[in-house]
């Protein structure tokens, strides 16, 4: 039996829940990077599997490529920031970065 | 072919599930890798094999690393362990069972295929494209490289018509987008230079 676009379309859909917990729970700077990098990853496999399975063609796998450039771009301007705010308050903790809060 | 799928799905979804389980940045750093490599696989068996080389050089190899990289560079002594209360986990869990339920019922309450028929019915658009088909099948090295130059022979020649639009403009816009946050991401990540009160 060959996979169908719904077994792809399934693993994308738990990859994007896991990256989506993983943003909400852990508390850790590097942690909330890492359910970032699962989501875009669960979104490109939608991609590539709309562009196996339907009409859309090459289009899904040009935008599956734009999005690694650009998540990794984003990796590392949110790596300085991480950085930044470590040296700021000797700790990754996002819960300690809430200098803003009224 | 279906058990190299399967085997892929697997690895991915439980690594991506260990990313959120472990407590230990390092280990989440492991566990991710191997979700990341597994879809890189299941990219190669969909037929987009230029998407799967550049998922395992660019994820794999230069953003895994980076992260690696700011794990050394911040998880010091007390803080490698930072927990989430329980009763945190035990909500985000629940809700998160119920979104990925959600989503499970609507994807296969889809009729993919069919309208899939239907799209091609009504704009007209080629079923298949050229250089697309079971002779060349993961062989996108050449259609890719036109596209992001802004032309678009596998539609082009598959339609008759001359109008299918390429890439190039958001090609250049990423490029420029990556030289910008290259420059900007060395700056804030720069050496401070503490300035004395005169």
């Amino acid at each position: 039996m060959q996979p169908s676009l719904s077994n792809y379309l399934l693993v994308g859909a738990v990859l994007f829940v896991c990256g989506v917990i993983c943003m909400a729970t852990k508390r850790n700077g590097i942690g909330v990077l890492m359910g970032v990098e699962l989501v875009l990853n669960g979104a490109n496999i939608n991609f590539v599997a709309f562009s196996k399975f339907t009409a859309l063609g090459l289009d899904g796998q040009v935008f599956s490529l734009f999005v690694i450039v650009l998540a990794a771009a984003e990796a590392a301007v949110a790596l300085a920031i991480a950085l930044n705010f470590y040296n700021n308050h000797l700790t990754i903790d996002v819960d300690r970065g809430n200098k803003l809060k009224g | 072919m279906s058990s190299m799928f399967t085997i892929f799905a697997l690895a991915a979804c439980l690594g991506a599930i260990a990313v959120v389980i472990s407590q230990s940045i390092a280990r989440m750093a492991f566990w991710l890798i191997v979700s990341l490599g597994s879809v890189a696989g299941l990219f190669f068996l969909s037929d987009a094999d230029f998407i799967g080389a550049a998922q395992l050089l660019i994820y794999v190899g230069g953003t895994l690393v980076l992260l690696v990289f700011g794990i050394m560079l911040t998880a010091s002594g007390p803080y490698m362990k930072i927990e989430t209360s329980p009763a945190e986990t035990m909500i985000a869990g629940m809700i998160g069972l119920l979104f990925l339920f959600m989503v499970f019922s609507t994807i296969s309450g889809v009729d993919w295929e069919g309208s899939r028929q239907q799209i091609v019915e009504a704009t007209g658009q080629p079923s298949g494209t050229v250089g697309f088909d079971d002779n060349s099948e993961g062989n996108t090295l050449r259609p890719l490289g036109f596209a992001v130059l802004g032309l678009r022979p596998d539609r082009d020649l598959a339609s008759g018509q001359n109008t299918s639009p390429g890439y190039l403009l958001p090609f250049e816009i990423a490029s420029v987008h990556l030289l910008v946050v290259l420059i900007g991401a060395s700056y804030l990540a720069r050496a401070k230079r503490r300035r004395d009160v005169a």
